[in-house]
């Protein structure tokens, strides 16, 4: 009897300890995101003890080159993307990606003068494949002269239910290094952590669905180097002037998207996906797509797409401030401001002939343009005429190309 | 925003720790039923160097990141 409130006692003083503990971890989100995901995936790593084995993609090789061109920017360049089994059951990956950049954009031409620069990019990953699950691993590096990125990325997914539904969930982290051309002694930097989960499921012999979400937290330095916000200055003759964007050193998001795809009778495939984001820095967003694929022939497929875009503002965004230093965090990043878009595209791809091909591979070549038309709602032209702040607002158009080859072997 | 994913991750961690993974559950769409699902032009990753073009271009002029299909990793520009 005596025991028993010393045994309480020590029950209680636990409790206190993990509860200390507990509020010490969950100050730091990102590490308690970090370890459910390690969790989750344990717990998948666990659970795989199925027959009927899941299936690696397709060993191919594509090679693309693409082409934006709109408001003022000409980027362009080719990429290079391979799949080869290691294994039966290993897959690696490496991928290559090049932008050069011509820029003369709206926001260039308003404080500074038209630039070229490139961009390198390059990413290796293997996938792993175990009864019914896909493990995943992939390494980036991307380097301009002025921004240096790398990130880690690892997926797990798994067929269950009789293999009418998959589950997946992956973590990345990426660190990036800011420096700003002309001025040696700027450097900045910032982390991304990303966590992500998603269930594809077959509804019926001709409908799938599926559910993704992912959530980022950015943090350190997230402005671009180079802009500024324009305010009212009375005092000089242009009646405007400038300072440099200041944004704060956080951002977390959160994105929603729902997807299905439908067979249709006549052997033609029907896409859909909504998707919904939002942001610590009061950004909404919502962009809902439609694709068509149809198969022309044994040779021929031909893709349309329609994809509306719109999101609002960030809530320190501005187009023009009242005064200097009008607020903590100034930006005038159009793509922070209250806009939409509309993209029309389209495509075809062709089933080379064998004796095209090399060997006995099968390969095909695809050409794909995409029309996307931009309107800014509270981004205003400053090289317009009207006046400080009744210049007319912004809009412009980009056509995007992808011509690629591509063969499996 | 964060409390959705840790409710959804732990119920995923919940399903495979307790095992419903491997329940027998009949699936109504039986194997050998879905071929129309198995066609290549119902692939949404048909074309995966497109796709990735895709995100890159919308990740560099639109505020909306996360959940496009691929894995991301950020614009990688100023």
């Amino acid at each position: 009897m005596v025991g028993k409130p010393r045994v309480v006692l020590k029950v209680l003083k636990v409790v206190v300890v993990v509860v200390t503990k507990l509020k010490n971890i969950l100050r730091k989100k990102i590490a308690v995101l970090f370890a459910l995901k390690l969790v989750a995936t344990f717990s998948l790593l666990l659970s795989t003890g199925l027959s009927q084995a899941a299936v690696l993609g397709e060993e191919r090789l594509d090679v693309l080159y693409h082409s934006y061109e709109g408001g003022g920017m000409k980027i362009d360049g080719p990429a290079i993307l391979l799949r080869k089994k290691a294994t039966e059951s290993v897959v690696v990956t490496a991928y290559y990606y090049l932008d050069s950049i011509s820029s003369a954009s709206v926001d260039v031409l308003s404080t500074a003068s038209a630039y070229t620069e490139e961009r390198n990019e390059g990413q290796v990953g293997i996938e792993y494949l175990h009864d019914k699950t896909i493990m995943s691993l992939n390494l980036r590096q991307s380097d301009e002269d002025d921004y240096f990125a790398q990130s880690i990325s690892l997926n797990v997914s798994q067929d269950m239910f009789g293999d009418l539904t998959n589950l997946s969930m992956g973590f990345s982290y990426g660190d990036n290094e800011i420096r700003r051309n002309g001025d040696e002694n700027f450097v900045e930097e910032s982390e991304q952590y990303r966590i992500r989960a998603g269930i594809n499921q077959i509804l019926t012999r001709n409908l799938t669905a599926s559910l993704s979400i992912e959530a980022v937290a950015d943090e350190g330095y997230l402005n671009n180097p180079y802009r500024t916000v324009r305010y009212i200055d009375n005092s000089i003759p242009s009646g405007v002037g400038y300072q440099s964007e200041i944004y704060p050193a956080t951002r977390n998001s959160f994105a929603t998207k729902l997807s299905a795809s439908y067979y249709l009778p006549y052997r033609a495939a029907l896409f859909f996906h909504f998707r919904y984001f939002s942001d610590s820095w009061e950004i909404k967003s919502n962009d809902v797509e439609l694709g068509y694929r149809h198969p022309i022939g044994d040779t021929f497929e031909l893709e349309l797409k329609l994809r509306y875009y719109q999101q609002s503002e960030a809530k320190f965004y501005s187009d023009l401030f009242p005064y200097k230093n009008a607020q903590n965090y100034l930006a005038r990043d159009k793509e922070l401001s209250d806009f939409n878009n509309l993209t029309i595209g389209i495509g075809a791809t062709y089933s080379l002939p064998n004796s095209l091909s090399f060997g006995s591979s099968r390969s095909e070549v695809s050409l794909q343009w995409d029309y996307i038309d931009f309107n800014y709602n509270n981004f205003r032209d400053p090289m317009a005429e009207g006046g400080v702040g009744n210049e007319s607002l912004y809009g412009f158009s980009a056509n995007v190309i992808r011509a690629f080859y591509s063969v499996y072997f | 925003m964060n409390k959705y994913i840790v409710k959804g991750t732990l119920l995923l961690a919940l399903i495979n720790l307790t095992g419903c993974a491997s329940l027998s559950i009949e699936p109504w769409v039986k194997p050998y039923e879905r071929q129309n699902l198995a066609d290549p032009i119902m692939s949404a990753s048909r074309h995966p160097i497109a796709n990735m073009h895709v995100a890159h271009v919308l990740d560099g002029r639109e505020a909306a990141r996360g959940a496009e299909g691929t894995e991301g990793g950020g614009c990688g520009c100023n």
